[in-house]
């Protein structure tokens, strides 16, 4: 917007040494990523198993209107999509608020505190949960210790709870990470605008929905497209804590391509026509969650 | 602020941090306990912490597998720094429309879900097998290459070279340094703090990375953390003290890089989109 390059002798020079410093980077995306993604859709025409791989026009595609797994994998993908997301935004963006307010003493133990689930690797705490949630597990003996609850609840091994155990753990994961991203512009804003908005008689809560929530609205946007985007490709928590299981009840669309892939007799003509759907989902949900915002970006 | 406003406020976040520590203080001290007092349901430390380190390390080769993830963290840091530090940097400075137009193609990259390349990906991968082994299937070399540039670093990168002083460039120019000599001896030192905050979030990324190595790592000799973690949390009579302990210990180098780096990594993070 604002570069005004000096002479047009320079410009050309310049515009030669400025691809030197980009090329090797743009060569690596193109191929590791542009590349197999281009692949991926000429694959979801091909069948056959490993390597062996025949044309097999749209059969793939009429296969996974019909597939069953492939149904259900996309409907807990939802499920988690739709539970999971607006609570844990709703939840960062109220601990947000809170660790924005002046008086509030202890700021940076409550921040580190709830921020710490963000650095620990995906794989190992799934592992954790999976314990802490067994059905002879400590959360099972608190709570009934506590007398919440008469009974264990199966936490792993019942179809319902194992996604609400899922979720909790997701929650867990990433709700202090995202809150970092509030906490960072909230710190932004004026607080004049919070000190007219008192004078004029404003409660807190119509200050949070009216200037609060207008003014995060780009940051909101950019968590819950890159949560949806996370969403959509679980994998290591479903894998590890719940093996996808009871049945297919956890199954997520991730873990499926996986797999037709690597597990079952391996597909990968099929596995591609099914990551495609992932594709288009994530494209259709960008495209929707930036209409709802509005505009004026 | 009224008090209650004032109890329920510290009421709901000392609840949220417990929940958020708590985790982590039951994994600490399992690590201390033996695998039927974690059964038992005990939450205090106990005094078995060096046993279940002696039995970690002589029953699982959890040392390879340390070696292993260091070298594949470390060696995606350092060409990830470079490669895309060098992209972000001449996409901004040496700006023309060709470029952005480049640039906004790269930027789409970031859409794509891993899952839907990750066969392709394999595939080329086991090709490369067939005429250069060293750098295929099975290799950690073959984990790294994908992994090293992404669009977002470059996208990173960018954002922070808006704010670079350009004046430094033009005296640097009059010194008579060449334009990557510019590049080297002028951007990188001015630039240490984003790439503190970029070396931290590459670093963690790749030391947590599960999925691609788990597709293109078969022996076990050449297994990373994650996938030992995975492999032990499964087992089906699972000695709790060991793998807690392994897991507290695959996660001291992410620990201590958050901690040493702790305001960067949050610049770091949330910089980019500012």
């Amino acid at each position: 917007m604002k570069t005004a390059q000096k002479g047009t002798s320079i410009r050309s020079k310049a515009s030669l040494t400025g691809w030197a410093f980009v090329g090797l980077a743009v060569i690596m995306i193109f191929v590791f990523y542009f590349y197999p993604m281009f692949q991926a859709l000429l694959l979801s025409f091909k069948s056959g198993t490993g390597m062996n791989l025949d044309f097999v026009g749209l059969d793939n595609y009429k296969r996974l209107f019909t597939d069953t797994t492939f149904r259900t994998a996309l409907a807990n993908t939802f499920i988690y999509l739709i539970i999971q997301v607006p609570v844990m935004i709703i939840l960062a963006l109220f601990i947000s608020v809170l660790l924005n307010n002046s008086e509030l003493k202890f700021k940076g133990f409550f921040r580190t505190a709830i921020f710490l689930p963000a650095v620990t690797s995906l794989v190992a705490y799934s592992v954790i949960f999976k314990y802490l949630f067994a059905t002879d597990g400590l959360i099972n003996k608190l709570l009934m210790k506590i007398a919440l609850i008469q009974t264990p609840i199966e936490w792993i091994t019942d179809p319902f709870w194992a996604k609400i155990t899922i979720i909790i753990a997701i929650t867990w994961r990433w709700t202090g990470y995202n809150m970092i991203f509030y906490l960072s512009s909230l710190q932004n804003i004026d607080h004049s605008i919070y000190e007219a908005a008192r004078i004029d008689g404003a409660s807190s809560v119509r200050q949070f929905f009216g200037i609060t929530i207008p003014l995060l609205k780009p940051i909101i946007l950019f968590t819950s497209i890159t949560s949806t985007i996370g969403t959509l490709q679980l994998f290591d928590e479903v894998v590890n804590i719940t093996k996808g299981g009871p049945g297919n009840a956890t199954l997520s669309i991730s873990q499926y391509i996986y797999n037709l892939s690597f597990k079952y007799s391996s597909d990968f003509g099929y596995a591609a026509t099914v990551s495609y759907s992932i594709v288009i989902i994530i494209i259709i949900l960008a495209f929707l969650q930036f209409k709802l915002a509005g505009d004026d970006k | 602020m009224s008090k209650l406003k004032k109890i329920g406020m510290y009421t709901f976040l000392i609840v949220a941090a417990f929940i958020s520590i708590f985790p982590f203080l039951w994994m600490i001290t399992s690590a201390t306990n033996t695998s039927a007092d974690v059964t038992k349901g005990t939450i205090l430390p106990g005094s078995h912490l060096f046993e279940n380190i002696s039995n970690l390390f002589a029953t699982i080769d959890i040392g390879t597998a340390l070696l292993n993830s260091a070298k594949v963290s470390v060696t995606t840091t350092v060409l990830s720094l470079v490669i895309a530090s060098l992209a972000g940097y001449g996409f901004e400075i040496y700006r023309s429309k060709a470029k952005d137009v480049v640039f906004s193609i790269l930027l789409l990259s970031m859409m794509i879900p891993f899952a839907a390349i990750m066969i392709p990906l394999f595939q080329m991968f086991a090709k490369i097998s067939n005429s250069a082994p060293a750098i295929g299937i099975d290799t950690l070399s073959g984990v790294i290459l994908p992994t090293v540039v992404t669009a977002f670093l470059i996208f990173f990168f960018r954002q922070n070279a808006k704010m670079f002083p350009r004046d430094l460039l033009e005296a640097g120019r009059i010194d008579g340094l060449s334009e990557l000599g510019l590049f080297f001896r002028v951007f990188l030192p001015t630039m240490k703090t984003t790439y503190a905050a970029a070396g931290i979030i590459t670093f963690m990324s790749s030391w947590n990375n599960y999925l691609w190595p788990l597709i293109v790592l078969q022996s076990p000799e050449n297994q990373t953390v994650p996938m030992l973690i995975s492999q032990l949390g499964s087992s089906y009579s699972p000695d709790y003290g060991i793998i807690m302990t392994a897991i507290v210990i695959s996660t001291i180098p992410t620990a201590l890089v958050f901690f040493f780096m702790q305001k960067h990594f949050v610049a770091g993070m949330t910089g980019s989109v500012k």
